[in-house]
């Protein structure tokens, strides 16, 4: 094995996955919002804070999805060393990790059933910026509007559509993240 | 490996729960199943809020809890004991002091903030339970939206006591969609519930956990001819003056002397050392003392 594997976990493992889930939390709570996430050292392509996320949500319990260049042998040997989750095909997880343009179609994730639609998955899309401009969010968690940078608009007017199912998303960036829930309008600004 | 939880919780069953509060998230007023763990604490003692908050606090927050708008009662005491000793937070009475607010049975009085979170306890999360006992029944009507019987029912009360008689627990409609059980706060607190802050619901014993994000819609049930109405007694704090918060009637001496008095003592003390002075004041605190005494 490959001992740069060991490295990149949580120092301290409750007190970092405390701060993370905060930060996490309050980006989903408030769509748009930029948070830092910070305590992973995940090896490439994967950022710091998609690893953060990764270590903070995922386990044994939560099949996880490697898109495009994400699977690849370093990230599988990451994943299994300190989360432990099952990595598996788009339809069957419950979290996916890549790429905007690898994680499509979209239409292959679960968007949860009529009567549990939190059985849905939630995908992380890795972005080379989050930037607080281009298109109008409105929902849950805004107050009026905001403004963020997507890499598309129709996905997300489609997906809110299906409310109450559909997917949730993470963007993340370097150490930041923000999210998108399935509640939240999307128009071009 | 450090064989110390923080916040008692294991990490395995903090991500269970902290991926159940994301979902409850993103679905506002649907109630999301998890595993409810075995607390050191019994289940009337509000294990759901406080597995919620477990999962939620960092040891850089400042918790406050209330039960009924109090901070003193046996179960807020014993609950902000625990996280002292497992998370080792601090604590406060201050509302706005507070970066986690714990509760049971209220909203506190003050406005809260976006940097602010509100976990409720909750005994009975189902707001359709009483009128469909099988758990299978109401998951479908949830999915269908079929909420009819909810409005026979309210509309009963009106044809009944030529009102809406639920003053507790009164339900309300969330973004529209989800009828949702708002834990037994009185009625007078529904329309608080469209805030800044974040605000998650955890029912132990019933192993659900639902959330509302900051700014969300919130309408309480009612119609057209029978609007909603957030009331409460109509009176004046007799400690503070206050004439905008909810009140608590307090039997004060065996003669039948009474007096009504803010229900969130927080806010009642706050306003009482801004020197606001409510009718009876001075003879509470002469009766007060003479109870010391
Ligand atoms: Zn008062």
């Amino acid at each position: 094995m490959n001992t740069e594997v060991l490295k990149g976990g949580f120092g301290n493992a409750p007190v970092d996955a405390a701060y993370a889930f905060r930060a996490a939390m309050n980006a989903m709570a408030c769509p748009g919002t930029v948070e830092v996430l910070q305590g992973a050292q995940p090896p490439a392509p994967v950022s710091v804070a998609a690893g953060t996320l990764l270590l903070t949500l995922c386990d044994p319990d939560t099949p996880l999805h490697l898109a495009g260049d994400f699977d690849c042998e370093d990230v599988r040997a990451w994943v299994s060393f300190h989360i432990g989750a099952p990595v598996v095909a788009a339809e069957f997880s419950m979290f996916a990790l890549g790429s905007w343009e690898a994680l499509a179609p979209l239409s292959r994730f679960a968007i949860g059933t009529p009567e549990y639609p939190d059985r849905s998955a939630t995908l992380i899309v890795e972005q080379e910026v989050l930037a607080q401009e281009g298109m109008a969010l409105r929902g849950p968690g805004i107050k009026d509007s905001v403004t963020m940078s997507l890499p598309e608009t129709e996905a997300f007017q489609m997906n809110a559509m299906l409310f109450p199912l559909g997917l949730d998303f993470f963007f993340t960036s370097g150490d930041q993240v923000s999210a998108l829930p399935r509640t939240t309008k999307v128009e071009v600004a | 490996m450090s064989d110390y939880n923080f916040a008692y919780l294991d990490e395995q069953t903090k991500r269970m729960i902290r991926r159940a509060i994301l979902k409850g998230l993103a679905i506002p007023g649907y109630q999301v199943p998890f595993a409810s763990r075995e607390m050191p604490m019994p289940y009337g003692w509000g294990t759901g809020g406080v597995q919620v908050s477990a999962a939620t606090l960092t040891p850089a927050d400042t918790l406050k809890v209330i039960d009924q708008g109090a901070d003193d009662t046996t179960n807020a005491v014993s609950i902000r004991k625990f996280f002292e000793k497992t998370a080792g937070v601090a604590t406060t009475e201050e509302t706005g002091a507070a970066s986690i607010i714990q509760t049971r049975h209220r909203i506190p009085e003050e406005d809260l903030r976006e940097d602010q979170i509100l976990v409720y306890q909750v005994p009975i999360p189902e707001p359709l339970r009483f009128l469909e006992p099988s758990e299978i029944e109401t998951r479908k009507m949830h999915s269908l939206e079929e909420y009819g019987l909810m409005h026979v029912k309210l509309y009963e009360d009106i044809a009944k006591h030529g009102a809406i008689a639920t003053s507790y627990a009164y339900p309300v409609k969330v973004e529209g969609r989800y009828v949702m059980d708002p834990s037994p706060i009185p009625k007078f607190d529904n329309p608080k519930m469209e805030m800044a802050a974040i605000q998650l619901f955890g029912a132990g014993r019933e192993q659900r956990i639902y959330a509302l994000p900051p700014y969300c819609k919130v309408v309480s049930l009612d119609f057209e001819d029978f609007p909603f109405e957030a009331s409460k007694a109509d009176h004046a704090c007799d400690m503070c003056g206050a004439t905008d918060s909810y009140l608590d009637e307090v039997i004060m001496d065996d003669s039948g002397g009474r007096m009504f008095v803010c229900s969130d003592t927080d806010y009642c003390t706050g306003r009482r050392q801004a020197g606001h002075i409510g009718a009876q004041a001075a003879a509470a605190s002469a009766a007060l003392e003479e109870t010391a005494v």
